[in-house]
């Protein structure tokens, strides 16, 4: 059972992947793309904690954490350098 | 058997609401009602599927480990902080344009 809940969620959060992929490509706006790339960071440790799941390793919880870190920084400092054009004042 | 049901149950409604934070993101009209589907829908998908993969690691080591819930309270804090930065950086750039 649990087999087939993960097969469905990765189809899902694979969707998921598709639709943001395609707001990153059309999105008329440059806010638009930082926000599709966040969530796309988010939809990657989606799929990482599904796959260490999936394969029954602990390996995943360090690179998940990492994932959330970096695309924290990353919105930030693209933000801050639309509002101001510098990233550190 | 019922720690299996609770952990496919949280991961397929999980994965359910990240694709509806994906619809919101993809399907709404502007900046500021796209930021909404993202910083909410997403952040508890992701909540729910790493909770399931600890019920999960429950039923198959038979200890429950709370350190992966470390990543939904990491994301709890920094979905605010990134919709807030992005909605000001929507707004100067609306402005901008409306000065142009």
């Amino acid at each position: 059972m649990l087999t087939t809940a993960i097969t469905v969620s990765l189809v899902l959060v694979g969707a998921a992947v598709a639709l943001t992929l395609l707001r990153l490509a059309l999105g008329p706006t440059m806010p638009d793309r930082i926000l599709a790339l966040d969530t796309l960071a988010i939809d990657a440790i989606a799929l990482v904690v599904i796959l260490g799941l999936l394969n029954a390793t602990a390996l995943s919880f360090e690179a998940a954490l990492l994932l959330a870190t970096m695309g924290f920084v990353g919105t930030v400092a693209l933000c801050k350098f639309l509002i101001g054009r510098n990233i550190i004042d | 058997m019922i720690v299996e049901a609770i952990a496919s149950f949280l991961i397929v409604s999980g994965a359910a609401f990240v694709l509806l934070g994906s619809i919101g993101l993809f399907r709404l009209p502007d900046i500021f009602t796209r930021l909404h589907g993202p910083t909410k829908a997403t952040t508890l998908g992701v909540g729910a599927i790493v909770v399931a993969s600890s019920v999960a690691a429950y039923a198959v080591n038979g200890d429950i480990s709370l350190r992966e819930l470390t990543i939904p309270l990491f994301l709890f804090i920094t979905a605010p902080v990134s919709a807030h930065l992005i909605g000001k950086a929507a707004l100067k750039d609306a402005a901008g344009r409306r000065q142009s």
